[in-house]
Parts: structure tokens; sequence; C-alpha cells
């Protein structure tokens, strides 16, 4: 097994998903504001954000997809090490992870049932710039208004189209993060 | 070193919490179903409350517990010790120092901010749930929106009572869409749902559900038109600190049957009270 499998997980995995779910589910709380979590050293193409994010929440109950150059061996081997999470194709996802084109399309994933509109996707985006400026969102966790750099709009207007159904986004870019669930409306 | 888990669940069991949590604040007010777990204490204290506390407390939360707006009661004092001996969570009393505040029945009077959470213990988290026994059906209802028969039991209310006598557990919409039990606060406190700057997580142990409003939420209390929602209140001032907006209980003071009026919320009062505010009934 390569040292990188056994590495880059969490040394106090209590202390330390305590504080990256807190984020998480700050930024999920309020679409758009931009958190930091660490704690994972993920193997590349991985970020710290995205890293974390999987082991945060991942483990042997939730499918992930790797999209794209996500999908490596080496990754592949880490994310099976430390959450022990079954790899899937997207439509089994209950998380997937990758570059917004690699994530493509996104009718390809789960989004809820009218009664367990819960049992959807979270995709996390990972994205080479991150900032609070762009596409306008407003919706619940919103206080008036506010900005993120989102990778499109199009796509996130359909989605929010479907509430209560859809899909919910974590987008990541170094230790960075902001979420934007399916109730946000963008424009 | 403690014999326990940090916040003594394992992290499995967080992680599911965790997910279920992150789907709650993706779909305000609609109940995600989740594994409940044992918890050291009976049902009937609140385990769903103190199983979402422990699924988002850090070691560098500040935790306040209140039951029906006490910190004092057996209830309140057991948990807030459990999160000290386990999570290592500093604790208070003061509304404005906790970062964390889990609670049964109230909403504390002071305005929270957006560096609060506020974890609401629910004992039946289905508001169609007296209408409709079967979860199957109310499932159907909410994927529906079916709502008219619960405007058909408020106004059954009205034209028995002349106004709507539900005056706990009001049940709210959310954001136009899902109806949401608030869990047993008075309607008193309904208007501080909506618009709030916390974050709003409920949970019911028994019932194995977890829903949530993000801040600024829109929350609307069921009414109509011509029967307008009303946030009661006694028409008094507390007894000890004469605060005129606070939620009152009634506490009998003898056995002769004196009573007076004071704040639930005992914080609020007493902070009141040390800032030299002084009711009729004050020592
Ligand atoms: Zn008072």
């Amino acid at each position: 097994m390569e040292a990188q499998t056994l590495s880059g997980g969490f040394d106090n995995p209590a202390v330390q998903s305590s504080h990256a779910f807190r984020n998480i589910m700050e930024a999920m709380a309020r679409p758009g504001q931009i958190h930091e979590i660490k704690g994972a050293e993920p193997p590349a193409p991985l970020s710290i954000a995205g890293g974390t994010v999987l082991l945060t929440l991942c483990d042997t109950e939730t499918p992930v997809y790797l999209a794209g150059n996500a999908d490596n061996d080496e990754v592949r081997a880490w994310l099976a090490f430390h959450t022990g999470a079954p790899l899937t194709g997207p439509s089994r996802a209950m998380f997937a992870i990758g570059d917004w084109k690699a994530l493509m399309p996104l009718n390809a994933y789960r989004i809820g049932t009218s009664e367990y509109p819960d049992r959807s996707a979270t995709l996390i985006v990972e994205c080479a710039e991150l900032a609070a400026s762009g596409a306008k969102l407003r919706g619940p966790g919103i206080k008036s208004q506010a900005a993120l750099s989102l990778p499109e709009i199009r796509a996130f207007q359909s989605n929010q189209a479907l509430f209560p159904l859809g899909l919910d986004f974590i987008f990541t870019n170094g230790v960075r993060l902001a979420a934007l669930p399916r109730s946000t409306e963008v424009a | 070193m403690t014999e326990y888990n940090f916040a003594y669940l394992d992290e499995q069991t967080k992680r599911m919490i965790r997910r279920a949590i992150l789907k709650g604040l993706a779909i305000p007010g609609y109940q995600v179903p989740f594994a409940s777990r044992e918890m050291p204490m009976p049902y009937g204290w609140g385990t769903g409350g103190v199983q979402v506390s422990a699924a988002l407390l850090t070691p560098d939360d500040t935790f306040k517990v209140i039951d029906q707006g006490a910190d004092d009661t057996t209830n309140a004092v057991s948990i807030r010790s459990f999160f000290e001996r386990t999570a290592g969570v500093a604790t208070t009393t003061a509304t404005s120092e906790a970062s964390v505040i889990q609670t049964r029945h109230r909403i504390p009077e002071d305005a929270l901010t957006e560096n609060q959470i506020l974890v609401y213990q629910v004992p039946i988290p289905e508001p169609l749930r007296f209408l409709e026994p079967r979860e199957s059906e109310t499932r159907k209802m909410h994927s529906l929106e079916e709502y008219g028969l619960m405007h058909v039991k408020l106004y059954e209310d009205i034209s028995r009572h002349g106004h709507i006598a539900t005056s706990y557990a009001y049940p709210v919409k959310v954001e136009g869409r899902y109806v949401m039990d608030p869990s047993p606060i008075p309607k008193f406190d309904n208007p501080k749902l909506g618009n709030m700057a916390a974050i709003q997580l409920f949970g019911a142990g028994r019932e194995q559900r977890i829903y949530a409003l993000p801040p600024y939420t829109q929350v609307v209390s069921l009414d109509f038109e011509d029967h307008p929602f009303e946030a009661s209140k006694a028409d008094h001032p507390c007894g000890l600190c004469d605060a005129t907006d606070s939620y009152l209980d009634e506490v009998i003071i003898d056995d002769q049957g004196g009573r007076m009026f004071v704040c639930s919320d005992t914080d609020y009062c007493t902070a009141r009270q040390a800032a030299g505010h002084k009711g009729k009934d004050a020592a």
C-alpha cells in the first residue's frame, strides 16, 4: 500500500470532523458564504477542502462517484482506506466529486422522490476559483442577497425549479468551500 | 482520558446525523428520517435534540440548555453536564454567551445572532399526525401539499371557540411549501421562527426525524383572512422584572392560592432584575 494511502486522514477524527462539519453546515445554511475547512490531505487532484468533506460525510453507507480525473488509483485507495465508501456511477451516488465539466450531465444524478426529496445526491465541485462575486443568490439562509462565482447559471436555475427535489452543491477550492442548496434562486 | 467518544456518539452515527442535518437545511421544513440511537436518558428527555447537538458540537462551543425557558430544571442540568463531560464544552446560562442552545418548548427572549444555533427537542414532528396517524399517508400529503385538512381543523377551532384555540405547537408554513410543527413552543414564540439570524435545527428521537430552518427563512403561522394569526400573551407585566414583552408562566407562590406571573425565560428575567428592573411581586 502506498504511504499516501495511509496518510492524509484526520489525526483526531472526532474533533477534526466536528470542526469540518460545522463549517460545511454553516456553508449549506448560508448559501454563498465562504468557509475554510482542513484536516484531510488527499491525493491529487483533490483539494484539501474536497477531501475533508469526503472524510467528514462519507462512509460505507454512502456510494461515491469520482468524476473525471478525480478517479485515479491514488484517490480510490485513499478514499477506500479512510472512509470505506463504495465507488459507484452517478446514478447511484450520494456524493460525487470532480470538476464541473467532469460531473456533467446533472440529470444523471438522483434528485430524490416527492415523498423523500432528501434521497438526492450532493455534488462536490472542485473549482479553479471561488469568490463571493458573480451569480446573485437569494433564498433561505440569505439575508437579502449573496453572490458566488458559479461555473454557470442556467443549470442551477433548472435545479432550483425542481424544488423540493434537486441536487445540493458544495464548491471547493484549496481549503475553502461554499455551498448552494436546491432552495437557492440564482440569477 | 475519557471513557466516552467525543460527544458520546460514535463517528458513523454522527456522520449519518450530519448528512440528515445538511439535507434538512437544503429542504427547509421537510422532515428527514434518521436512524435514532439509544441515548443514556429516556426519550421524554429530548434524545432527538441531544443527538443533533452531539453531531454538531465542537470543543470550542459554549452550550446552553433550557427547559421551558429555565436553565435549572433536572432535564436541562443533566443534558448540560452530559455534554460538559462527553464533549468538553463550556456551558453557560446566559443566552448571549452561548454558541449552541438546546431548548425544550421555548425560544429565548433575546434575539439570537448569526453566531448561534438553536436546537429544539421535538416530541411529535409530524404536524398532520393528529389528522392522519399513518406515516405513509402524511408523507403523501406533504408531497402533494395537501394541507386543506389542517386548515379545516384550525377552522373548527374558530367555529367552536370563536378563535383558534391551538396555543402550543401551532403549525407554520415554511417558504410557502412545507407545513411544519415548530415543537410545543407557545404560539407567542412563533413570530421569532421566521427571518431568524441563527440556524434552527429540530430533532425528534423517538420519531426519528430531523428538520431545519436556515437563517432568514420565511415562516408563516397558518391562519385565515378573517382570523389572522395572533401571538397571544398575558396582558400584565412580569411580577419580578416588570417586562411587558416576554412570555410569562403562572407560578403558585403560597398555599393560600397566591400566584404571580413571571418570565418563563429565567436568564432574561434575571438579567433584567440585575439591571434594576423591578416588578410588583419582587422582594
Ligand atoms: Zn421577568
